[in-house]
């Protein structure tokens, strides 16, 4: 009874709060709206789901979402292994603390200021295009790549240190056992790091996939493209429901994401 | 030991049954939200000392609004909007007392029932206002006037003087698909539905055929033969924006070279001397197509927590000197026939065309698209289809 008490608070604000609003979406995505002052009609139906279905501009969208937060998903991971193994495996005591430091220290700054100074790297007169001019090269500009780059380098973080955790746990014995039975490091990699290290990969990979997809800043700043949420955003005065039954598409995609990560064994050592 | 075990399922019970509550409550309250139409003041009685406002960028800025609250002690604190579409959310929100709506916002807060009719007998500027800007559709409803108008002006075509030769004289460095891609990628478009407009403006001097009256009256036929326009454009495009900020951070990074814009961002590059240009005053600033533009309205929101203060800001804005000062400082033409002898530019009101009432007939004001577009059959778009096909236009 003691412990339904002090847990009252937190799961009522779970309950309402939290999965209320989620229950409040999923309603709303049901509604119509009124065509001549955008006020929601409370009528039940499935229109906006039909919508969504018939018009190819949405499939573009949520598919470009997708694959952009898969793309970003892949390079954090190519680029937070080797970080992380310097920072849990060879890095001295001093030198980790700072790398830990050198991870963070992004996330201690305004998400805003981050993709701004982005904007003004990849413009047209930017630091970047300057860098490249000599060589006889151009940067890509704004775009779907741009969006690439500056959403792997906001999440990247966000996947090394799961993944540092993970590596951290893998007692070195292991390891030299590994060499002294004659394995060669890659092989050692392969059969003994990795399989112990990846579900710390998928638990990292459900904050860069998920963040991705529900970020509609960047997009709209370092690019033109449209990603599931500006639709969302755009859509929210004018036609709430509409907005409602798209903002469904990721919930779905994200349910999906994470089945596949608890059969991965993501959660194994929560 | 059973104890706990038990927990998570009967936490899992308490879930299941918070939630159906919750969806039970929201389903009940279904009827709740309809606005009971508020009347209008009938006296102006002391100021509230707050007033939050929704306000186009370069509306509410310290020049006129500080000798207005010392003046009237109402503490002004202003939320800057870039779209229609954002200045009729956040007056929805409940938390504003008024609004510099354009036309494309002011049917849909009338009709959302989110604003009040203004009793313009305690408005004493307003008897000198403009006489075309009285009275007209996108600021009187039910013959009831719901706002103040505020001033007037046309979007503006810019470009950089280095990369754009000879100046254009027309959209069509813009919309034309052949000429547009002399720019491609630097193209610089506003981001949202009521752009269709420019296409349909276009249009109706290009493609007479059409048969287009009002770009925003349009049917199946022309709809498509817009949006289709803004496809094609689409490809040359480098930028959308809807933000004045980043539309003038991307011209000065040359990011972009011509684009539709706004006066406030033309007089914030030349004045940072970049080398912008726009279409002159000897053209009237206007394309040879004519241009949108649009034509603000003050509204009151009927749940205004300080409608004293809002009077009295309603009454502020078009008094001649701060109206002079708004009309200069933004560019626009002033809406108070009065504020003409308070200009700094004594030339301003000529330049501007402010009482020049057939220039003001080649300027398309923002309004919001209806199905019922005058001919009685409903066959017109409406703001949902504009929505709708502004997100297929930008993909």
């Amino acid at each position: 009874m003691q412990v339904g008490t002090l847990l009252a608070g937190p799961v009522g604000w779970l309950v309402i709060g939290y999965l209320g609003s989620l229950a409040v979406l999923l309603i709303a995505s049901f509604w119509e709206v009124d065509p001549l002052s955008g006020e929601v009609v409370r009528n039940l139906s499935l229109t906006n789901f039909q919508t969504l279905i018939d018009e190819p501009v949405y499939r573009t969208i949520a598919l470009r979402t997708i694959v952009i937060a898969g793309l970003v998903t892949v390079t954090d991971v190519l680029l937070a292994l080797p970080i992380a193994f310097y920072m849990a495996k060879v890095a001295s005591r001093r030198g980790k603390a700072l790398l830990v430091v050198a991870v963070l220290l992004p996330l201690w700054s305004s998400y805003l200021v981050k993709v701004y100074s982005w904007r003004t790297i990849l413009s047209e007169n930017g630091p970047l295009n300057w860098l490249l001019d000599p060589l006889g090269l151009h940067g890509p500009g704004f775009g779907n790549v741009a969006v690439w780059l500056v959403m792997s380098y906001l999440w990247l973080p966000y996947m090394i240190l799961p993944i540092y955790a993970g590596l951290e746990r893998i007692p070195n014995s292991l390891i030299s056992a590994s060499e002294d039975l004659g394995a060669r490091p890659g092989h050692t990699f392969r059969r003994v790091i990795m399989p112990l290290v990846f579900p710390a990969i998928v638990a990292g990979s459900i904050f860069t996939f998920s963040l991705t997809m529900g970020d509609y800043i960047t997009p709209r700043l370092v690019s033109n493209n449209q990603f599931i949420g500006n639709v969302v955003f755009n859509n929210i005065t004018n036609d709430l429901p509409l907005a409602s039954a798209f903002a469904v598409v990721p919930i779905l995609v994200m349910i999906g994401y994470l089945l596949v990560a608890r059969r991965l064994g993501a959660f194994e050592h929560i | 030991m059973r104890v706990e075990r038990s927990a998570p399922a009967g936490m899992a019970w308490l879930l299941i049954a918070g939630l159906a509550v919750f969806m039970l409550v929201m389903a009940g309250c279904g009827s709740s939200s309809d606005s009971s139409s508020s009347d209008e003041l009938t006296e102006v009685g002391a100021g509230e000392g707050q007033l939050n406002l929704i306000a186009w960028a370069g509306y509410v800025e310290p020049q006129w609004t500080k000798p207005f609250e010392q003046q009237t002690g109402c503490k002004v604190n202003a939320k800057v909007a870039g779209t229609s579409d954002e200045m009729v959310q956040l007056m929805r929100s409940g938390q504003y007392d008024g609004v510099s709506a354009s036309g494309n916002a002011t049917a849909r807060l009338f009709e959302g029932g989110d604003v009040a009719p203004v009793n313009v007998d305690l408005i004493p500027n307003y008897e000198t206002v403009f006489d075309d800007l009285k009275d007209q559709p996108y600021n009187t409803f039910d013959d009831k006037p719901y706002g103040i108008p505020h001033g007037r002006g046309a979007n503006l075509l810019m470009w950089n003087k280095n990369d754009v030769t000879p100046a254009p004289d027309s959209w069509d460095v813009m919309l034309d698909p052949e000429k547009a891609a002399a720019y491609k990628g630097k193209i610089s478009a506003y981001d949202d539905p009521i752009y269709i407009a420019d296409a349909g403006m276009y249009l109706k001097f290009h493609q007479p055929d059409l048969g287009i009256e009002d770009p925003y009256e349009l049917n199946d036929e022309q709809f498509n033969a817009a949006v289709d326009l803004l496809k094609q454009q689409r490809q040359n495009v480098g930028e959308y924006w809807s933000d004045a900020a980043k539309q003038i951070a991307s011209f000065t990074n040359e990011n972009s070279t011509v684009g539709t814009t706004w006066q406030y961002q033309y007089f914030a590059l030349t004045g940072d001397n970049q080398p912008m240009s726009a279409s002159p005053a000897s053209q009237g600033f206007l394309p040879k197509e004519g241009a949108t533009g649009w034509s603000d309205t003050w509204m009151i929101s009927n749940v205004a927590e300080h409608p004293n203060c809002m009077y009295k800001w309603m009454d502020w804005i078009v008094s001649p000197k701060a109206n002079a000062q708004v009309a200069e400082y933004f560019g626009e033409a002033p809406a108070q026939s009065k504020a003409c002898d308070f200009t700094t530019d004594a030339d301003f009101c000529d330049k501007y065309h402010a009482a020049d009432e057939e220039f003001w007939k080649r300027v398309y004001y923002w309004k919001t698209p209806v199905a019922d577009c005058g001919d009685g059959n409903s066959d017109c778009k409406d703001y949902n289809d504009w929505v709708q096909a502004w997100t297929t236009v930008k993909g």
